[in-house]
C-alpha cells in the first residue's frame, strides 16, 4: 500500500476523487451559510429601507474605530489563514502551526474587541429589551436596529469561535504530523470557511457602521 | 415449518451484530434502516394527533376537546408531519440507501456526516417530542409571529429549537446527495443516463441546502424575539410580522417540492418498471425536476395573497405559481405516455404509482385554483386549502414513499412482502384517502374555516365522511406495518431482480453486500433500457484498489 491509499477512505477510488469531493462539499456547505446569513440580511435591507433616519442616526452609536480596527483584524486573519494553507500545500509543518496559532489569536483578539463593544452597549442602556433607552421619537426603529445589529454580529461571532474550534484541532493534528503535501484537505477546507466568515464581516461592517452615518 | 432462508453469504445486514454496530455504523444502507424506523415512529405519532382532530371534528359542539387543546392536536399534527416524516421520509430512508446503489457508489461522498445527519434528526425529534409532553404549542405549524414570539404561553422555544436542529440534517443530507451525485457516480454513468430517482433527488437536495438555512436563521430570529425581546416581527416593538411570513414561506413552499420531487422520482422508476419501457421524454422529465425545484423558490408569495402583501406582488406570485405547475404537469403527461402501448402489470408497488399520478393531479389543479388571486380570496384558510395540500402531501408523498417502500423492499431485506395483501393495503390507502380529503374540498368550498373545533352542524355530514375516510385510511396505514415486519421472517426469498428491472441496485445481490457492489459496474446505456437485457447494459471489472 502506497503511502498516498493511507489517506483515502474505503469508498473513494483515488485521492483525487476524495479530495475534490470534500473540496466541493465545502463550496455546497458555504453556500447554505451565505443562505443563512442571506436571511439576516433580508431582514436588516427591509428595515434600512423603511428606517433610513433611525438607522442611519443610530449607527452613530457603534464605535467606529473599534469596528475598523476589527476589520483589520479580521483581514489580517485571513491572512495568516491563506500562509498556513500555503504551508501546509507545501508540507512545511512547522510554520503551519505557526501561522495557525497566529489566525487564533487574531481571531480571539478579533473576539476580545467585538465583547468590549457588546459591554459598552450594554452600558449605554443600547441592549433591546425592557431596559433599552434611547432618546428621541425614533428609538422604536433605532431598537430595530440594535436588535438586528446584535443578532448579525453575535451570530457572525458564534461562527468565529466554531472556527477557532477547528483552527485549534488542526494545531493538534498538525503537531501529530497528520498533514503532508500529499494530504493537507482539512487545513484548506478550514481556510476556506475562515475567509468566508471574513467576508461576512467585510459585509457587516459598512452595513452597521458605516452607512448613513452622517443622517 | 422450515423459514425460506437467504443464501448464506455475507450482506450489510450479516455482516455485524448488535446495537453498536447499528448505532455507530457509517453504511447508507443501514442509516436509511435508522431512518426508516425513526420516520415511521413519527408518522404513527403525527397520525395518532391527526387521530384526536378527526374525533373531535365527527360532532359540530366541541365535545372530545377545548379549543386550546384542539390548537396544540392540529399543529403537533402539523410539526411531526412535515418536519420529522414528510421532508425527510422519501430522501433520507429511500435516498440514503439508493443514491449510491444507482449510481455505482459503494457511499455516499460523507458517511460519517449521514450517520451525523442522523443523530441530529433524531435531536431535533426528542425536542420536539418534550415540548408535545410537557403541553404541546399551539401556533400552527407555521408558528407565525407575532403569536409565536410573544403571545402563546405553549412551548414555542422548544418546538423552534427542534425544528432549527432536524434542519440541519435535511441540509447534511442534501450536501451528501449533491456531493456524492456529483463525483461518485461509476463509469459510463453520466448525467444522462441517470435514473430519474437520481435528478429528483438532486433537485430536492438544491431546495435543501438553499431553503432551510433560511428557515433556520427565521427561527433563530423568532427565538431571540421570544426569549430576549429581539424586535423584529413584532410589531409592537416596530417590527413586521408580513416580514416573518416572507422568510417563513421563502423556505416552506419549497418545503413542498422537497416532499413530492422524490416521490416523483419514485413513480418514475416504478412506471418505467411495470410498463417494461422507457420514461417517455427523459431528458424533459429531468430538467422538469430543476425546473421545479427553481420556479417552487420564486412562488412563496400566493401564501400571502391576504397578509397585505401588494397586489403586482400578489400578481407576480399567482403569475409564478402557474408556471411551476407546468413542469409538475409535463411529468404526468410523460408518465401517461410510458403507459401507452406498455405492458403494464399492477403490481403493488405500481398501484401506488397510478395512486399518486390520479391523487398528486387532483391536488395539483386545485393548487392552480389557489392561486388565482380572486378564488384564493374566497377559499383562503378554508378546508379547500387543507384537502389541497393533503392531496399533495399525503396523496402525493405518501403514496410515493409506500411505493417506494414496496417496490424495494426485496432489496433492502432479501425477501418478498406478500403482494395480495399489499394490493389490498394500496386499494384501502386510496378509497380512504378519497373519502377523507374530497369532503373537504367541498366543506372549504362552502365556507368551513381550517383551525376550528366547532362548526355549525351544516358541515356534520361531510365531516364525518372525512372521519369515517380517516379510519379507512389509518387500516391502510397500519396494514404495511404489520406484514412488512411479518415479511422479515416469513416472506419468501426475493432474488437479485424479483422485478426484472434495468436499474443498477438490481444488478448485485438483495441483501447487498456493505460495498454494494463486488465488482466495480461499468454501465453503457441509459436509464429503464428495458428492450435490453441487463447483461447488455452493465459490465463489471475489478476494481481498482483492491
Amino acid at each position: 500500500m502506497s503511502k498516498a491509499e493511507t489517506f483515502r477512505a474505503h469508498h473513494f477510488n483515488d485521492l483525487e476523487q476524495q479530495h475534490s469531493a470534500a473540496w466541493i462539499g465545502m463550496w455546497v456547505f458555504l453556500a447554505t451559510e451565505v443562505m443563512f446569513f442571506g436571511g439576516m440580511f433580508a431582514c436588516y435591507t427591509v428595515y434600512r429601507y423603511w428606517y433610513a433616519q433611525a438607522f442611519g442616526s443610530a449607527s452613530n452609536h457603534l464605535d467606529v474605530w473599534l469596528g475598523a480596527i476589527n476589520t483589520v483584524v479580521l483581514i489580517g486573519s485571513s491572512f495568516t489563514m491563506a500562509l498556513a494553507v500555503y504551508n501546509a500545500e507545501t508540507g512545511r509543518s512547522k510554520p503551519l502551526i505557526y501561522f495557525l496559532l497566529l489566525t487564533i489569536v487574531l481571531g480571539l483578539a478579533f473576539l476580545g474587541i467585538k465583547f468590549f463593544e457588546y459591554y459598552t452597549k450594554f452600558a449605554e442602556h443600547l441592549v433591546p429589551g425592557s431596559s433599552f433607552q434611547y432618546e428621541g421619537p425614533l428609538a422604536r426603529q433605532a431598537e430595530i436596529f440594535f436588535s438586528l445589529y446584535f443578532a448579525m454580529t453575535g451570530m457572525h461571532a458564534v461562527h468565529m469561535i466554531i472556527g477557532i474550534g477547528l483552527l485549534a484541532a488542526l494545531v493538534l493534528k498538525a503537531r501529530r504530523g497528520r498533514f503532508s503535501a500529499l494530504y493537507h484537505t482539512p487545513v484548506e477546507l478550514t481556510g476556506l470557511y475562515w475567509h468566508f466568515v471574513d467576508i461576512v464581516w467585510i459585509f457587516l461592517f459598512p452595513l452597521l457602521y458605516l452607512l448613513g452615518r452622517h443622517l | 415449518m422450515s423459514l425460506p432462508e437467504i443464501e448464506h453469504r455475507e450482506h450489510y445486514l450479516n455482516i455485524n451484530y448488535g446495537i453498536r454496530s447499528w448505532l455507530l455504523t457509517t453504511d447508507h444502507k443501514r442509516i436509511a434502516w435508522l431512518y426508516l424506523l425513526s420516520v415511521t415512529f413519527f408518522f404513527f405519532i403525527g397520525g395518532l394527533f391527526a387521530t384526536f382532530v378527526r374525533l373531535e371534528l365527527m360532532t359540530p359542539q366541541g365535545d372530545l376537546v377545548q379549543a386550546e387543546t384542539y390548537n396544540k392536536l392540529f399543529t403537533m399534527h402539523g410539526v411531526t408531519m412535515v418536519f420529522f416524516f414528510l421532508i425527510p421520509g422519501i430522501p433520507a430512508v429511500l435516498g440514503n440507501f439508493l443514491v449510491p446503489m444507482m449510481i455505482g457508489a459503494r457511499d455516499l461522498a460523507f458517511p460519517r456526516l449521514n450517520l451525523a445527519s442522523w443523530y441530529i434528526f433524531i435531536l431535533g425529534g426528542a425536542f420536539t417530542l418534550t415540548a408535545a409532553a410537557a403541553g404541546g404549542v399551539d401556533t400552527g405549524w407555521t408558528f407565525y409571529t407575532p403569536y409565536s414570539s410573544i403571545y402563546s404561553n405553549t412551548h414555542v422555544a422548544l418546538t423552534v429549537v427542534g425544528v432549527f436542529i432536524t434542519g440541519f440534517s435535511s441540509i447534511l443530507t442534501g450536501l451528501n446527495f449533491i456531493v456524492t451525485i456529483h463525483k461518485m457516480r461509476a463509469p459510463g454513468m453520466t448525467w444522462f443516463r441517470l435514473p430519474l430517482f437520481i435528478w429528483a433527488h438532486y433537485a430536492t437536495s438544491i431546495i435543501f441546502i438553499l431553503g432551510t438555512p433560511v428557515i433556520a436563521i427565521t427561527l433563530v430570529l423568532v427565538g431571540l424575539e421570544r426569549i430576549f425581546r429581539l424586535g423584529i416581527f413584532d410589531p409592537a416593538l416596530g417590527g413586521d410580522p408580513v416580514l416573518f411570513q416572507h422568510l417563513f414561506w421563502f423556505y416552506s413552499h419549497p418545503a413542498v417540492y422537497i416532499m413530492v420531487l422524490p416521490a416523483m422520482g419514485v413513480v418514475s422508476e416504478l412506471i418505467a418498471c411495470f410498463s417494461r419501457k422507457r420514461i417517455f421524454g427523459y431528458t424533459v422529465v429531468a430538467f422538469a425536476s430543476l425546473a421545479i425545484a427553481v420556479i417552487g423558490f420564486l412562488v412563496w408569495g400566493h401564501h400571502m395573497f391576504v397578509s397585505g402583501q401588494s397586489v403586482h406582488a400578489g400578481m407576480i406570485f399567482s403569475l409564478l405559481s402557474f408556471l411551476v405547475a407546468i413542469p409538475s404537469a409535463i411529468k404526468v403527461f410523460n408518465w401517461t405516455a410510458t403507459l401507452y402501448k406498455g405492458s403494464v402489470s399492477y403490481d403493488a408497488p405500481m398501484l401506488y404509482a397510478l395512486g399518486f399520478i390520479g391523487l398528486f393531479t387532483i391536488g395539483g389543479l386545485t393548487g392552480l385554483f389557489l392561486a388565482t388571486l380572486g378564488i384564493d380570496v374566497h377559499v383562503h384558510d378554508t378546508y379547500f386549502v387543507v384537502a389541497h395540500f393533503h392531496y399533495i402531501m399525503v396523496g402525493g408523498s405518501v403514496m410515493g414513499y409506500l411505493g417506494g417502500i414496496h417496490f424495494w423492499w426485496p432489496k433492502m431485506t432479501g425477501r418478498t412482502y406478500p403482494e395480495s395483501w399489499a394490493r389490498l393495503a394500496a386499494l384501502t390507502i386510496f378509497i380512504g384517502f378519497h373519502l377523507t380529503f374530497f369532503p373537504q374540498f367541498v366543506l372549504g368550498y362552502i365556507g368551513m374555516p381550517r383551525r376550528y373545533h366547532v362548526y355549525p352542524p351544516e358541515f356534520q355530514v361531510l365531516n364525518v365522511m372525512s372521519t369515517a375516510g380517516a379510519s379507512i385510511l389509518a387500516v391502510g396505514y397500519l396494514l404495511p406495518l404489520v406484514y412488512l415486519i411479518w415479511s422479515l421472517r416469513y416472506g419468501t426469498v426475493a432474488g437479485a431482480n424479483p422485478w426484472g428491472a434495468r436499474g443498477l441496485e438490481w444488478q448485485t445481490p438483495s441483501p447487498p453486500p456493505t460495498e454494494n457492489f463486488d465488482r466495480t459496474p461499468v454501465v453503457t446505456e441509459g436509464a429503464y433500457a428495458y428492450e435490453k437485457d441487463p447483461e447488455e447494459i452493465y459490465t463489471f471489472r475489478k476494481p481498482a484498489h483492491v
